[in-house]
């Protein structure tokens, strides 16, 4: 008993020394002096070996004894997060820098609209999976300390004595961590003591975990080439590691480290400069090296040394207590004390604040709704709940300690609480680096792979038959086959914790990123998540309230109770001097706002900082959700604008189709007036004959009978050119108005040329010569027969007319072309000017001087024949003289030859 | 010696009846059928009237009179005006291009002779 006793003295003074450390550190801090020291990267590198408790200190060995090379994955996880991830380490510490994040809880709430909600789940969470941590640093203190009762006094090491040595251990951290957690309220939540005393903490563990392997090597082994000979000869390096399991815990490690409260505590909250960060991302990795250095020797010999069914968790303790070597037992004891006093102070730590800042103090504040800058100081109650906190956990702590009987496996319970903390891995990422991401999207994703974990991890980790039955773990839940904890949806055959891990971080995740996509963030949200994801672009702040109306004596009230008068005086006074203004109240701008509102929420969380400062400017002022919907107030009047712009931009298309209408019809119109002009004028023309010469012919006497002769022959002709005009222009009416009835009738093309010919020639005393190839013509048609031969006698006739050649002649050549026929009309004149060609097939369009006999109607009545004939008739350009082609579709010949 | 009537007119019967009723009461008859230098030939025959048709190969009769209206020496000149367009928009037109009297085609003989006539008789009174 004189050695526990001894054991029992050496770790009293060890607290009192750390008690020192932490005080000094405290006291140099608060007087600005040893900044040097607080402000090296080498503090800063060392506390985040907080990562290593006792479970990695006398775990480690044991995990190596029991799996191999298993217990890497451990330090293999966080080296290389902080080796390659380090650009989210470093966004995750501007983050909570600039936004003043006091945990991790703060972090995703504030990421998510500082929400209370998501705050209380995170930080509910939280509790569940870092309490069977504590506990575990609490087992593995009084494991260790059973040790040394066990080697002196054989039978001591009763249960008894553990569970009261770990109520002892849990009284005396509870003790620390108060007093140094809670001595005052930071307003930046920084413990300038504490981290202090963890530093030496990883120091001590560190040094005690080398000097044992030291001596394992060297004092029992005999040396480094004997050792290694030792460790080929065990048959610990033959052991088989499961691929799937090695990736699973090397993942888990790396999650836990980024998502472990008292590392984001370390990490975040408690960095002083973001580039100790980069000093960090290569000593502490080697740090973790050596942590891990000796791991294998001291299983190895261990296994050899001391007899079987030793606790290989305890080797470190057991080696050198077996050889006599009391003394660096001791040491060693003090290393693993160290590891977990460390973890229990910190992990205590961040919780309780985010205990005090997102479940008491909203519940506080709510209860005294309305009060809170009438009623006394905040701080009291903050400090009063965090330290309630700290015992109610270090309590819980204890309390599933006694509970899981002290039985287990130390990397068992690690295991199932860094899968619990990996949790917060996606909707921490998610926050950080997709703007898109939603509360709800979070809060589901969180609840989803919490409730799994639970299931697949948490409560089957208490033994089959403990709080899952043997039935839920052979037919799964209420039978259901699909809801087995060790084979979700009927997949088997995996390892239990890879399959929990790999379940629950895939649903959360899948929930997460669905429902943030599927659901639409509120103003707040947009905000933050926009400063979140874009830290590093503006570091400036969110502008979110305008207190115009706001009192600042109020806002000093509200700010003294948290901050401390004095602190609070210091913040205004500074504020008001930079505002330009004498005295100790600056104006209530939105700047001021922002920077209180950041500043208590350094003290008491973002969200309740948030409603603090509502509940003062809440009611006459504009708040961020509000200033948030009018900008989507604006952003809808801007699309409703571009509505508006768009509904002008067609009514000024449709203004422009009626214009271009218009002009149409002017043009109609013009078109109209024209051929009415030309109707009247090819009217008038011969009527004036007539009638001229009939009154000649009435009004003359004595005239001779060849005068006579002569001028009633004028009136004939003048006659039957008007006849042709009517005729021609009621044809053509006809024609345009699709009127005509077709009358269709069979008979060979060659027949109905030889009729046009005639026809055509009938009227003229010198016939043109007409070259043809019969042969060519020999094509049945069936089609209005008549009117075709219409269009034929027109183009022999214009040829006859037209042809300016000595000796005119007309060339008829007939081609079966694929799906059509054309009968080209070819002479050997002089053809049509280019300008003239496009009009000629209109109305009255005469080339030219031309016999005035021709209206102009002939080649318009062509086309209109050719096109009910579904035919065509167009001019061809690239002839010697002027041709004309007729074109039928096929359909109209019969059959050929 | 008889007045001096130059007529520019391209329907070749319409020429042969006008020519027919002027000779017959004594006018010299002179006809021009292209519009494009009628102007020229007016100018050049300086008669004592000339008889226009407005759709002349060439050139527009309402071109013509005012080619003649901007000529000092041709700006009096009495100019009857023939049509076959006969809509009430081309009298304006020839009113303003400065015609003297306007008349649409198919005319009554008795009504030429007339409007010569009158024509001749009073550019006889101003000059």
């Amino acid at each position: 008993m004189t050695s526990l006793n001894l054991l029992i003295a050496v770790c009293l003074a060890y607290v009192a020394l750390l008690f020192l450390v932490a005080f000094v550190a405290e006291r140099a801090g608060v007087q600005g002096k040893g900044g040097w020291l607080l402000r090296s990267p080498l503090v800063y590198t060392l506390s985040l070996s907080i990562y290593c408790t006792a479970w990695t200190f006398y775990g480690a060995v044991g995990n190596a004894a029991r799996s191999g090379l298993e217990y890497v994955t451990i330090y293999l996880g966080p080296s290389l997060v902080i080796l390659g991830w380090w650009w989210i380490l470093r966004r995750l510490v501007r983050i909570g820098r600039s936004h003043k994040v006091t945990s991790i809880a703060d972090l995703i709430s504030s990421r998510f609209g500082k929400s209370n909600t998501l705050a209380i789940v995170v930080t509910l969470m939280a509790v569940m999976t870092v309490t069977p941590y504590i506990a575990l640093q609490l087992q593995s203190v009084s494991l260790s300390l059973s040790i040394f009762s066990a080697a002196e006094q054989s039978g001591a090491g009763t249960p008894m004595d553990q569970q009261s040595a770990a109520l002892w251990i849990a009284v005396g951290l509870a003790i620390f961590t108060v007093l140094f957690g809670t001595r005052n309220l930071n307003v930046n939540e920084r413990h300038h003591g504490v981290v202090i005393a963890v530093a030496a903490e990883a120091v001590v563990k560190l040094v005690a975990l080398l000097a044992v392997g030291v001596f394992v090597v060297w004092g029992i082994a005999g040396g480094l080439p004997e050792t290694m000979a030792r460790i080929d000869a065990s048959d610990l390096g033959t052991w088989q590691t499961d691929g799937s399991r090695w990736t699973a815990l090397t993942f888990l490690s790396a999650a836990a480290f980024l998502c472990l409260p008292r590392m984001f505590q370390v990490m975040v909250v408690e960095n002083q400069d973001e580039a100790h960060l980069k000093i960090a991302s290569w000593a502490f990795p080697l740090y973790l090296f050596l942590m891990s250095l000796f791991v294998v020797p001291i299983a190895v010999i261990g296994l050899e040394v001391l007899p079987e069914g030793s606790n290989p968790d305890l080797f470190v303790l057991s080696l050198p207590l077996s050889q006599g070597r009391e003394g660096l037992a001791m040491f060693s004891f003090l290393g693993g004390f160290s590891s977990a006093t460390s973890m229990v102070i910190v992990a205590t730590l961040a919780l309780s604040t985010m205990v005090s800042n997102h479940v008491v103090m909203p519940v506080f504040l709510r209860l005294r709704q309305g009060t809170a800058s009438q009623s006394g100081d905040v701080r009291e109650v903050v400090i009063l709940a965090r330290r309630l906190s700290i015992l109610v956990i270090i309590g819980l702590g204890y309390i599933y300690y006694l509970a899981s009987g002290g039985s287990g496996a130390l990397t068992a319970i690690g295991l199932v609480s860094f899968a619990g903390v990996a949790q917060f891995l996606p909707a921490m990422l998610g926050g950080i680096f997709w703007r898109g991401a939603t509360r709800f999207g979070a809060l589901c994703g969180l609840l989803t792979g919490f409730t799994l974990w639970i299931f697949t991890m948490l409560l089957p980790s208490f033994g089959v038959g403990v709080f899952l039955s043997v039935e839920i773990f052979e037919q799964g839940l209420f039978g259901a086959g699909v809801i087995r904890p060790h084979a979700l949806f009927g997949i088997e055959g995996m390892d239990p914790m890879v399959h929990a891990v790999l379940w629950s971080l895939l649903l959360n995740s899948l929930v997460f990123a669905v429902l943030s996509l599927f659901t639409f963030p509120n103003p707040l949200e947009r905000l933050q998540g926009a400063q979140f994801v874009n830290v590093f672009d503006h570091s400036g702040q969110s502008r979110g309230w305008n207190a115009s109306v706001a009192e600042s004596e109020d806002l000093m009230i509200m700010a003294q109770r948290i901050l401390g008068a004095e602190e609070a005086r210091r913040l205004f006074r500074s504020q008001a001097q930079s505002q330009g203004l004498v005295g100790h109240l600056p104006e209530p701008t939105p700047d001021f706002l922002q920077k209180l509102e950041r500043e208590l929420s350094g003290s008491v969380g973002a969200a309740t900082a948030h409603a603090m400062i509502s509940q003062i400017v809440g009611g006459s002022s504009v708040s961020v959700q509000d200033l948030m919907a009018v900008a989507d107030e604006s952003a809808q009047m801007l699309e409703y604008s571009s509505q508006l712009e768009a509904k002008s931009r067609e009514l000024s298309q449709t203004a422009a189709q009626l214009r271009d209408a218009n002009t149409k019809l002017m043009q109609l119109s013009a078109q109209k007036d024209a051929f009415l002009s030309q109707i009247s004028h090819e009217l008038r023309t011969p009527m004036t004959s007539i009638r001229s010469f009939s009154e000649i012919l009435r009004d003359t006497e004595g005239m001779g009978p060849m005068e006579k002769a002569k001028y009633a022959n004028i009136i004939h002709v003048e006659a039957i050119r008007l006849t042709r005009l009517l005729n021609d222009l009621l044809d053509l009416s006809v024609l345009e108005n699709g009127q005509v009835t077709l009358n269709r009738q069979t008979g060979t093309l060659g027949e109905l040329l030889d009729l046009s010919v005639t026809t055509a020639q009938a009227s003229v005393s010198e016939p043109m010569k007409i070259h043809r190839r019969r042969l060519d013509e020999a094509i049945t048609l069936e089609t209005d027969l008549d009117r075709l031969g219409q269009v034929f006698i027109n183009l022999i006739t214009n040829a006859q007319k037209y042809c300016a050649a000595d000796v005119p002649e007309l060339r008829i050549a007939v081609n079966a072309v694929e799906d059509v026929i054309t009968i080209d009309f070819i002479d050997n004149g002089v053809g049509i000017p280019k300008d003239a060609r496009e009009m000629m097939f209109e109305k009255f369009s005469r080339i030219g001087a031309q016999d005035s006999n021709g209206a102009g109607l002939g080649l318009a009545i062509c086309r209109e024949i050719m096109s009910r004939l579904d035919g065509d008739i167009r001019y061809l350009g690239d002839v010697e003289g002027t041709g004309f082609r007729v074109v039928l579709p096929r359909a109209m010949a019969i059959a050929a030859q | 010696m008889g007045k001096r009537v130059l007529l520019i007119e391209d329907e070749l019967n319409i020429i042969e009846a006008i020519r027919f009723l002027l000779s017959r009461e004594g006018w010299q008859v002179e006809t021009h059928e292209n519009g494009a230098d009628a102007a020229d030939v007016i100018r050049s025959a300086k008669p004592d009237l000339v008889i226009l048709d407005v759709m002349l190969p060439g050139k527009s009769g309402f071109d013509i009179l005012e080619d003649l209206r901007a000529d000092a020496e041709t700006a009096t000149l009495p100019v009857l005006m023939l049509t076959a367009r006969g809509q009430s928009r081309d009298r304006e037109m020839a009113e303003k291009a400065g015609v003297s009297r306007f008349m649409t085609k198919p005319f009554s003989n008795a009504e030429v002779l007339t409007a010569v006539r009158d024509l001749l008789y009073v550019h006889q009174q101003k000059a």
